[in-house]
């Protein structure tokens, strides 16, 4: 294991491979944030981390996977306790460079379409952390009982 | 053809969308959503559209990618268009985003009616 992979790691998580089927994506959504609730998670940090894992997920299909087989599918890590939800999205693409992405809220690119998912993980996850290659990332939810 | 995701109704001239789902997150929803609107704005010279989002809870970026494509089309035929009735937690992705400042936003859609230019 490289430095950057111990970085974005989660001891102890539950992995998935999600296919790109949306209703699988959901089934797992759904469980993931029922999971979240039954560990005390309020719904301001449901509604936080629902928005996150969307993007995660459809970034790493859509942009991770952009032009590669339709079948590969997307590993999900996560664990939750009641301080703390993790959740890793890792796709099968080359990476990105995140810190290459131009700020969407810039007025020249405010009505261009695209380029707002990872700006909203870091807005609503307490913690976001690409791995170097950039077909990883982790994020964090503290829970402050909202 | 696939079922329709949104109710869309006129009155005085203003095409009220509201949507069917509470949930507007993924992209092939989210596509048929834009087509749908597109052959709404392309039915009027000068479109005058009101997106209310009453019954919707979660958005994603796509989806706003979607309203930015919608506005830029109707601003293309020098048209009209408003948002209503969005949630508290949805503003709140509007104004992280500062599309709060590209869009014309109104509490209610009696609101955003008045808003009209004529």
């Amino acid at each position: 294991m490289t430095m950057s992979e111990a970085n974005t790691h989660i001891e102890g998580a539950h992995a998935i491979d999600l296919a790109h089927d949306r209703e699988a994506i959901n089934a797992f959504i759904e469980r993931l944030l029922d999971e979240a609730e039954g560990a005390g998670f309020g719904s301001s940090a449901v509604f936080a981390i629902r928005l996150a894992i969307e993007e995660a997920i459809t970034n790493a299909f859509e942009h991770g996977h952009d032009g590669l087989d339709e079948s590969l599918t997307v590993r999900v890590e996560h664990k939750v306790t009641p301080d703390v939800l993790e959740i890793a999205v890792e796709d099968q693409g080359p990476g990105f460079r995140p810190e290459s992405l131009p700020d969407p809220t810039l007025l020249e690119n405010l009505s261009k379409p695209s380029g707002r998912g990872v700006m909203l993980m870091k807005a609503y996850m307490s913690e976001v952390l690409f791995n170097d290659k950039g077909n990883r990332v982790r994020m964090r939810y503290l829970n402050s009982g909202n | 053809m696939s079922e329709s995701r949104l109710r869309v109704s006129d009155s005085d001239g203003v095409t009220l969308v509201e949507f069917v789902d509470r949930n507007i997150l993924d992209e092939a929803n989210i596509q048929a959503i834009n087509e749908e609107i597109t052959s709404e704005i392309e039915k009027s010279d000068t479109p005058k559209l009101l997106i209310s989002f009453s019954n919707v809870d979660h958005l994603s970026s796509a989806a706003l990618g979607a309203l930015i494509t919608i506005n830029n089309k109707i601003k293309e035929k020098s048209g009209e268009l408003h948002l209503a009735n969005i949630d508290p937690q949805i503003y709140e992705v509007f104004m992280i985003t500062r599309l709060n400042k590209l869009f014309n936003i109104h509490d209610t859609t009696d609101d955003a009616r008045g808003a009209f230019a004529s």
